[in-house]
């Protein structure tokens, strides 16, 4: 157990709690900084471009977490604003700007149409704000559909290679240049979330996921809150949109369905409801399985000659494991880490009760 | 002619998505749960009449599997409330939407396996007669599945204002915490209730794949019954109904007289609209929370 | 002159009279009591003043200012802060980040500095904390400080939340049952924070309260409400005595501990 001694109020507004925590943080961001070389001197960077994938989807999923595991707004349509930002960010970079600016104001456009989408629903309660989302992304491939002249509909918009001051990055001729970048918009992101956390700003987005009620006596303004939340989470989901663009080179009005939505949601609540960390754990998983099946699939059929195809077994499994969490450990796979450290910072004095939840009735949103 | 044939197969279409929204309704209003996976018990229950009855699978006839059918879905609905969501008591609204839209995969994922992806149709007594009316022709299996929707509607009906256990479970809904302390069992009656949607939505899926094929994806056409449902107000068992049949005679008349594409876009555009000009639905009960 | 008045003010719920016909004034600096039976209105002439309920008649002003041209979330910052019946915390944060959210009035900053944390963020934030702080010393909570509210027992969360309407630096306080649920230490404590609220803080309180106890030993003026009505107002023992005060509580079973 570290009992950390505050003299200054700095101790609780700084990112790290202390010197130790900060050296872990450096420690993995300096491992981040090394993956590359591994896969330069394997020389086959397939994997490198996995791990791009992942942390492309943990910035759309930071982008929902703020939305719903901060604030407390389910969103089914996040697939929605990440295909704005795609499509905006090829859309001005074909205008001519320059990538360093088209991407940010895809990312800003995505958070500005997001807001005046979402801004009559988000008077909108839980299920009824899920359901207009949920709404929101499956009109969307109609929509690319019907504007075609700019998005080219069904079949397709070619997505441009990226040029910083005449740096060409581009996914496949250069995995290791894309990687850094998406690792530094990972980053900046990240550091985003976190100040925003520390602030007003986002302990009004907690106040308003916790109590509605509470928080309107506080002085906070519900409709400002809400919308604020929408705009950040937006705007970060378009930022991963246009990333993922450049990541797949190619996109169509079925690139960013339902099921892409879903699955962003299915994240953040398996990494852990209300932490950034969540987002990256859940991606992690979500990355994990798909490979894990295959390889499973591939030892079926090389040791023992079974072919087991089963259509639908990924989201089948994805599914269970969903379940599995939310009736077992609602605080997501965050939640488990954060026990299993405080088990080892406690031993043996850890005592199983220290987590437990409050028994209450369902939540309601009616008038008792 | 071609108008009211178009009417006739939209209101029979709109009787399933009423139905499926009726259990979605009655679910949400007894626990406030809402189940995203009910268009997938829908799909479950037409595979499992399917499985009783077809001669490919246990060939037993259609007026064994029927009962059978809503058995077991009654059932699961109630072994999946007592299971499962019970133990969920003071998690948020959202993880119960995602923990039945996992459900909803799962329930897929089953149905591919055992009765695969093709689509199947359920063999029936009454498969391709119609009746003719002047020059309107007239499907047996959609004029069914209107009667039986209309008949299915007076019974639940009559079950919750006259019978003991349906008026406990509006007690139920109207107040869990003050139901509770007036010793009715909420919690046993909110299984019940689960149940009762689960054979509702059997029933609808029955009717589905009588009038038409269906594979496992169909639960998807749950989407459009949450629509109706929120079109109807989430509260409200006619609201159902009735938004489920505006969506079901909408998409067919859209696609014959509007432009392209409208037909898709349709559904869901209603229920946006009706989500931003009347917020609850329209038999809007909303209120707000009680400090 | 007083600080904050309401003049026949009524709300109705459908064919309940809520609140009927009342007028209040609460002056500076006094600790004004609200007493009745269950179900007498006190919670709702509260939750009017909090301008979640819009009354049908009357009219509320607080410092001169008319309260009914302001939305809820603005009556804060005219210096109203208040606590809740069945307490009203954010279940999944810490005591502190509670108390924080209390300094809600004070937030100066935007959103775009509050996203690159510059240093008028930093300044604004450690004046944050320091407020807390002294909220924490007062109320003695400095062992529940980073802990969540979820794990906390409840006579700690009403303390809780009495630091976090404290915490906005109110003109006028409203405690709504600030003893009911609490322990007879616990209560005793409650008294003595209220009164130094009242005496050191400067801090006008209205509160609703079933104790009599606590009651009589903080309030200088007390109000007594029966069915929405005014029943009579004067001095802690003068509306305990009072004839319709004596027969409405007997009427009812509503008087916990007198
Ligand atoms: N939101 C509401 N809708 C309908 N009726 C309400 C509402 N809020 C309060 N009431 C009714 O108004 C009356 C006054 O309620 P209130 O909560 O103000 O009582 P109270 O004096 O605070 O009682 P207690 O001592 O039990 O807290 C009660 O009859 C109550 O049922
Ligand atoms: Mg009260």
């Amino acid at each position: 157990m570290r009992f950390v001694f505050k003299t200054s109020y700095d101790a609780d507004i700084n990112w790290f709690k202390h010197k130790t925590q900060a050296f872990w943080y450096f420690l993995l961001f300096g491992l981040m900084m090394a993956i590359p070389l591994y896969f330069h001197f394997l020389s086959d960077p397939y994997l490198l471009g996995e791990i791009t994938s992942v942390m492309i989807f943990a910035i759309a999923a930071m982008g929902l977490m703020l939305l719903t595991g901060h604030t407390g707004l389910p969103s089914l349509g996040h697939a929605t604003f990440m295909a704005l930002g795609c499509y905006m960010n090829v859309i001005y970079l074909n205008a001519g700007l320059p990538w360093l600016l088209a991407f940010p104001l895809a990312g800003l456009t995505a958070g500005f149409v997001g807001t005046l989408i979402a801004l009559p629903v988000l008077r909108l309660h839980g299920v009824y704000l899920a359901l207009a989302t949920l709404a929101m992304s499956i009109l969307t491939g109609d929509f690319i559909v019907l504007l075609e002249p700019w998005t080219g509909g069904i079949s397709g918009l070619a997505v441009p290679d990226i040029s910083i001051f005449g740096l060409e990055i581009n996914k496949y001729a250069n995995p290791y240049l894309f990687y850094y970048l998406v690792l530094v918009v990972a980053l900046l992101i990240i550091m985003a979330y976190r100040n925003i956390l520390r602030a007003p700003m986002g302990r009004s987005f907690t106040a308003v996921r916790d109590s509605e009620i509470s928080a309107q006596a506080m002085g906070i303004n519900l409709t400002m809150t809400k919308s604020s939340s929408f705009f950040l989470s937006a705007t970060t989901a378009g930022l991963a949109g246009a990333l993922f663009g450049h990541s797949a080179g190619y996109v169509t009005n079925e690139t960013f369905d339902v099921v892409m939505s879903i699955t962003l949601l299915m994240m953040i609540v398996i990494g852990g409801l209300g932490f950034i960390h969540g987002a990256f754990f859940g991606a992690i998983v979500f990355g994990i399985i798909p490979v894990a099946i295959a390889n499973g699939r591939s030892l079926l059929q090389t040791s023992f000659g079974i072919n087991v195809h089963i259509p639908g077994l990924e989201n089948g499994l994805f599914a269970v494991i969903l379940i599995a969490f939310i009736l077992f450990e609602p605080m997501g796979l965050y939640g488990r880490w954060l026990k299993v450290r405080t088990y080892f910072e406690l031993f043996p004095f850890y005592r199983k009760d220290m987590f437990r939840r409050q028994k209450s009735y369902l939540k309601t949103e009616r008038v008792q | 002619m071609d108008f009211i044939q178009l009417l006739a197969s939209g209101l029979a279409n709109g009787c399933v998505y009423g139905l499926i929204a009726l259990g979605f309704v009655l679910i949400y209003k007894a626990t406030e749960a809402v189940n995203f996976a009910q268009g997938d018990f829908m799909m479950l229950g037409a595979f499992v009449c399917i499985g009783f009855a077809n001669d490919d699978f246990m060939g037993q006839g259609f007026w064994i599997a029927v009962p059978l059918a809503i058995l077991v879905m009654a059932v699961f609905g109630y072994l999946f409330n007592w299971g499962v969501l019970r133990h969920m008591f003071g998690q948020s609204q959202t993880s119960i939407v995602i923990l039945t839209i996992a459900l909803g995969f799962i329930l897929r994922f089953i149905a591919g396996t055992i009765w695969s992806h093709e689509p199947v149709s359920l063999e029936t007594p009454f498969a391709g007669q119609d009746i003719r009316f002047g020059g309107v022709v007239l499907g047996v299996d959609e004029m069914l599945v209107v009667v039986v929707t209309i008949i299915l509607t007076a019974c639940l009906f009559v079950f919750f204002s006259k019978t003991k256990i349906g008026v406990a479970m509006q007690a139920a809904s109207q107040n869990q915490l003050a139901a509770y302390y007036m010793g009715i069992p909420v919690k046993r009656i909110q299984s019940l209730v689960w149940g009762l949607s689960g054979a509702v939505a059997a029933v609808a899926g029955i009717l589905f794949a009588s009038k038409g094929a269906i594979d496992p994806s169909a639960g998807l056409l749950g989407i459009k019954a949450f629509a109706a449902a929120a079109i109807g107000g989430f509260g409200s068992l006619p609201g159902a109904l009735l938004g489920g049949i505006i969506i079901g005679i909408v998409e067919p008349l859209s696609s014959r007289y509007g432009p392209p594409g409208v037909s898709q876009i349709a559904p869901y555009a209603i229920l946006l609209l009706v989500l931003i000009l009347r917020p609850g639905g329209i038999f809007s009960q909303t209120q707000k929370k009680k400090v | 002159m007083s600080l904050l008045s309401l003049s026949d003010v009524t709300l109705r719920f459908g064919g309940v009279v809520a609140v009927n016909n009342v007028s209040l004034e609460v002056q500076q600096g006094e600790v004004f009591g609200l007493v009745g039976p269950n179900g007498a209105g006190k919670s709702t002439l509260f939750n009017l003043i909090s301008r979640f309920y819009d009354p049908a008649e009357g009219s509320i002003s607080f410092n001169n200012q008319n309260l009914l041209k302001l939305g809820s979330d603005q009556v804060p910052s005219q210096g109203i802060a208040r606590t809740f019946q069945n307490i009203e915390l954010f279940e999944h944060a810490t005591v502190l980040q509670n108390l924080l959210v209390g300094r809600h009035r004070h937030r100066k900053t935007s959103m775009l500095s509050e996203i690159f944390f510059t240093p008028k963020a930093r300044r604004e934030e450690r004046r944050h904390r320091e407020a807390v702080e002294r909220v924490i010393d007062f109320l003695d909570l400095q062992p529940y400080r980073e802990k969540m509210i979820a794990g906390l027992p409840y006579g700690v969360r009403k303390v809780v939340e009495l630091g976090r309407a404290l915490a906005s630096e109110p003109k006028l306080l409203l405690l709504d049952e600030p003893a009911s649920g609490l322990s007879v230490e616990e209560t005793q404590d409650m008294a003595y924070w209220i009164e130094d609220i009242q005496k050191q803080m400067g801090i006008t309180v209205l509160m609703v309260e079933h104790d009599m106890g606590l009651v009589s030993s903080v309030c200088n003026r007390v109000l007594a409400l029966n069915d929405g009505k005014e029943l009579t107002t004067g001095t802690p023992t003068e509306v305990q005595a009072h004839p319709s005060v004596v027969e409405a509580y007997l009427g009812t079973s509503g008087i916990s501990k007198t």
